[in-house]
């Protein structure tokens, strides 16, 4: 008998991430069947946006991002199952800091290339004064 | 000396108490697999920031060639979304009956996945070779380049994907729902749902603001 | 119109004799004499009858402990290779006024590009990657890692990369772009050889061994604890652990994304570095950097956790500020993400942009301080013993403080434009790696070598060795801080500037005290092995040590820990040791059970055996092999998953004896020491 591991149903503080707590598949249906549809009306709306005229134009890009995260949030809620409970901690935790370090190379990147493009001359340019 | 369990120190020196009120010892298998493959789909959500990064630099770099608004089919779009979001569906499905134990819904659950996801990566596929035959390949310009290496690295993880879920059916039929057979389950789910995420920023990102443009 | 390819292309790709450096005398005899002596090793190996020993014992083993000492052993090795290069540079700049030396400038190129690349990927990470394997588990109180099958992927898909840059000595070229292959220098119209290529993909392969430790590791430490260890009460050395680990996770992703675009460049004509069709090699130097800066606190955070370790057992004491040493760490950690643009500060950013990572850079130096005055706090009013290891401390604390200070001087941006990629630069760089990495892995490995192997190092050797590289690294490297404030650039070849030879003949000396400090080394290494009966480490707490991987014996037993150990404070054992002196010594025995423990495994090896020929086959054009090599990588995982017993199971009757055995040990030192009390 081993020592190390303990049984599933022990005093298992965590969950693994994409796990849920047991209850009945009608309900894990559900939850799975709430997330498609969110997620199907998030896209639906996106595509709207993009195509049409109806909205402000220079909010489509800002509106079309905050749809992104909201179905991405879709995804990690009632597919991933990531919450904000307590035997979650770890795996929210971890996810944070890997938004935060997205977020830092995306935006970092961005603002540091707009700042260099902006200050140098173009590279096209450049090559043609080298002939 | 021993080290029964009476093995307590006393030392506390710095009055901490720890973190939390007490630690019941290593996590359990399924737990610490599915964590190690959490932080493994991190680090690719960060190597796709990458990617995201260079194509949002260079997208506006068409060397006098086609830009995304005159290239993208949102039709086509659209169709693959749908069909990869389906496909995390029925992955979820999946889920439900390896849980319950359900052989047959399960790899009923995985063909569907399977499916749906073959119908994607052939919409891709399409939607490459005609952009490759009418000269706008990824050696057209940097944006094409930034373009195809975006989308085309989420298809290839799609098709590892792939590669992997036909590998986790066959394990189920061959073994059953074995505890490791399990967790190895669990880490595909992870990475197939992990997959559509990504995929809603590439339609949102590439294709819907670069149509915009 | 191409003419069609030859049977010959097809087969061999882009090889052929050519590749073999025939005309170049200096890395034709150093490949002839590696290869005599690696040759000369593996007959001596399987002559002796040690092949199955080697291969049930190590190369096929998922044992933390076997893994990493083979990470630091690889570590060292690489260590000479890099070395050699380095000699070659001081030696080569030392002549070279008004002369070219003896080294032609595509030599000397690959060489400098062979040096950093080699010294940061294949010894300083496996040495801390080493280090952290072999130490990590036993402190937690428990038996591996998470994942011990891919522990030992990971280590060998490292030593594949180590392997394909050592043959580009002997087989085609290496990089001449430096250890950052800046485009568009590396793209194919300016670097059309292979040298580039056995980069790329000796990283890209090698990168996927270092993911797969920081993988390992991070979910090791935050899942696997002994019971009552919650997380303020782990030693020092498992934060930094945390910590540089959730940096690999978080930084690798970068290199591999950004040496995949230079791929796809060089390979299928992409143009995101080119010059032409809109690249842009800015971006390239971003991205690589945004991965850069975090690397080098990934090799430094592991150091400052040895730091800790080793202060507070020679001095004595508990670790001084153990809270604020864990919120300095991670605060170093996340804003280590925060000051990459300093790398290119010259590179064409506005002074805004300058201005708030030039801030950001000298805002991290604030933890390290705070760090640095924690040590300080934790010797004051201790009992020092001059220990090697501590030796190795002390002259880091002075060492990095130096490296430091000269850190925050040129993340001052306009100090930055004079000293931009001039040898103070290069001086200030090696003081802060040497200083703070290089005698960090030095103090772990004379640390922790009685654990590992059972039997200590030679302490005379050890100090000599020590005085020997800290004098010369001095000599060595503060002639480039004034050559560097006399306006020489890095990476020259040959120079006319008088002013600049005496120093550099100064710093050439250094390279040699150094070189003693090695051979100094060397010979512990072997005067400790043949005298290692002697030296032996009967108790398994040579040291008088604080944290549990003390409680086991030398080298522990392959499950670590008998039974578990139950932990309620910091520094656990410490608090043991002090309650076993105080009853009477307690001869009950702890209820042994059986321990399961896992199989050795061969994927790892065959894995990177065909990732070696994947690698070969990609840098050389020779697709089938390419095809080949990648079919057999995915079959072994295949035939790994396959498997239907990965564990195997000790017996408890096992495990009582050999835990007998170190108990009577303990007691038996514990009793000739006066007994209890």
């Amino acid at each position: 008998m081993s020592d190390q591991h303990y049984e599933l149903h022990d005093m298992a503080p965590d969950v693994a991430p994409g796990d849920e707590s047991e209850s009945s598949i009608g309900a894990k249906l559900l939850v799975y069947g709430i997330g498609l549809g969110l997620a199907l009306l998030l896209t639906a709306t996106s595509f709207f946006i993009a195509g049409t005229d109806l909205v402000w134009q220079p909010s489509i890009p800002v509106a079309i991002i905050v749809l992104a995260i909201a179905q991405m949030g879709v995804h990690l809620v009632f597919f991933l199952h990531i919450t904000t409970g307590a035997d979650n901690t770890n795996n929210v935790l971890a996810l944070a800091f890997g938004l935060l370090i997205v977020f830092l190379v995306i935006g970092g990147s961005l603002w540091i290339m707009s700042n260099l493009n902006h200050n140098m001359m173009p590279m096209d340019q450049l090559m043609r004064m080298q002939r | 000396m021993s080290m029964a369990a009476a093995a307590h120190g006393h030392g506390d020196p710095h009055h901490l108490h720890g973190l939390e009120e007490g630690h019941a010892g290593p996590a359990p298998k399924r737990i610490v697999t599915g964590f190690g493959f959490w932080i493994f789909l991190l680090s690719d959500i960060v190597m796709f920031s990458c990617f995201f990064a260079s194509y949002a630099v260079l997208s506006g770099k068409t060397a006098g060639g086609p830009s995304g608004a005159d290239l993208f089919d949102l039709r086509n779009v659209a169709i693959e979304t749908v069909l990869l979001l389906l496909s995390s569906f029925a992955c979820g499905l999946a889920s439900i009956a390896a849980d319950a134990r359900n052989r047959l819904w399960f790899q009923l659950a995985m063909l569907l996945t399977c499916l749906l996801g073959l119908g994607f990566l052939s919409i891709e596929g399409r939607e490459f070779a005609d952009l490759v035959s009418r000269g706008y390949g990824p050696t057209r310009s940097a944006f094409l380049s930034a373009f195809f290496t975006l989308v085309g690295c989420h298809g290839l993880h799609v098709s590892a994907g792939i590669l992997w879920l036909l590998t986790m059916m066959a394990q189920v039929f061959a073994k059953g729902f074995r505890a490791d057979i399990q967790r190895r389950f669990l880490c595909f789910a992870l990475f197939w749902h992990a997959l559509d995420i990504i995929w809603v920023a590439v339609f949102s990102v590439v294709y819907l603001l670069g149509s915009a443009a | 119109m191409p003419a069609a390819p030859t049977v010959e292309a097809m087969m061999l790709g882009k090889l052929d004799w050519s590749a073999i450096p025939f005309d170049q005398p200096i890395p034709l005899v150093a490949g002839a004499m590696v290869l005599v002596a690696i040759l000369g090793v593996l007959i001596w190996v399987v002559v002796k009858g040690h092949l199955p020993y080697l291969w049930d014992e190590w190369i096929t083993s998922v044992d933390h402990k076997r893994i990493g000492v083979m990470y630091t052993l690889l570590a060292m090795v690489m260590l000479l290779r890099g070395f050699a290069d380095a000699i070659m540079m001081r030696s080569q700049q030392a002549l070279a006024f008004h002369s070219q030396g003896y080294l032609p400038p595509e030599h000397f190129n690959q060489i400098f590009s062979a040096h950093g690349t080699i010294m940061i990927f294949f010894v300083a990470m496996p040495f801390v990657i080493g280090l952290m394997n072999l130490v990590v588990p036993l402190q937690l109180g428990v038996r591996d890692v998470a994942f011990p099958t891919l522990n030992s992927v990971g280590f060998w898909l490292t030593a594949t990369g180590a392997l394909l840059v050592n043959v580009s000595l002997v087989v085609g070229e290496f990089a001449r772009t430096g250890w950052l292959p800046y485009p568009p220098l590396s793209e194919l119209t300016y670097s059309p050889g292979v040298g580039v290529d056995y980069y790329l993909w000796a990283l890209q392969i090698s990168g996927i061994g270092t993911l797969v430790a920081g993988i390992n590791l991070v979910t090791t430490v935050l899942k696997l604890r002994t019971k009552g260890m919650t997380y303020l009460r782990m030693p020092m050395f498992c934060w930094t652990t945390l910590a540089s680990n959730l940096l690999i996770v978080a930084a690798f992703p970068i290199l591999t994304a950004t040496l995949a675009m230079l791929i796809l460049d060089r390979y299928f004509g992409f143009h995101f570095f080119t010059n032409e069709a809109g690249g842009n090699v800015m971006m390239f130097m971003n991205l690589i950097w945004a991965w850069g800066h975090p690397e080098v606190y990934i090799l430094v955070l592991p150091a400052f956790g040895i730091f800790s370790e080793v202060v507070s057992t020679f001095s004595g004491k508990p670790l001084f500020g153990y809270r604020s040493m864990v919120l300095a760490t991670m605060a170093i950690c996340i804003i280590s993400f925060m000051v990459w643009l300093h790398h290119f500060f010259t590179m064409g950013a506005g002074p805004d942009v300058n201005a708030i990572f030039g801030i950001a850079s000298m805002i991290i130096a604030v933890p390290t301080g705070v760090k640095i005055y924690n040590w300080l706090f934790t010797m004051y009013g201790g009992r020092i013993r001059f220990a090697t290891p501590m030796m190795w401390s002390i002259g880091f604390m002075v060492t990095f403080i130096i490296g430091g200070l000269t850190g925050v001087l040129v993340a001052v941006p306009p100090a930055d434009f004079l000293l931009h990629n001039s040898l103070f630069l290069v001086a200030h760089f090696h003081n802060v790696i040497i200083g703070g990495v290089l005698f960090g892995a030095f103090a772990g490995y004379t640390y922790w070598f009685p654990k590992a192997f059972g039997f200590r190092l030679h302490e005379g050797l050890g100090k000599a060795a020590f005085w020997f590289w800290l004098v010369g690294f001095y000599v060595a490297f503060m002639p480039l801080y004034v050559l560097g404030f006399l306006g020489m650039t890095r990476r020259m070849q040959h120079y006319d500037i008088a002013a600049w030879r005496p120093w550099l003949i100064v710093a050439a000396g250094g390279a040699v005290l150094i070189l003693i400090g090695i051979i100094f080394q060397i010979l512990q290494l072997a005067v400790s092995i043949r005298e290692r009966k002697n030296l032996r480490d009967r108790t398994g707490d040579p040291w008088d040590g604080r944290s549990l991987e003390w409680a086991t014996a030398s080298p522990p037993p392959v499950f670590n820990f008998a039974i578990m150990p139950d932990v309620s404070g910091e520094d656990a054992y410490w608090s043991m040791k002090a309650h076993a002196k105080q009853r009477d010594l307690d001869k009950s025995e702890p209820d042994y059970r059986d321990v399961d423990m896992p199989r050795n495994s061969p994927t790892g090896f065959v894995c990177a055996f065909f990732a070696t020929i994947m690698g070969f086959a990609l840098i050389w054009h020779i697709w089938w092999m390419v095809v080949a090599g990648g079919v057999g990588a995915f079959a072994t995982f295949v035939v790994f998953a396959w498997r239907d017993h990965d564990e195997y199971v000790i017996p408890a009757a096992e495990v009582a004896r050999i835990d007998r055995a170190n108990l009577e040990e303990r007691r038996s030192l514990v009793s000739a020491a006066g007994g209890a009390g």
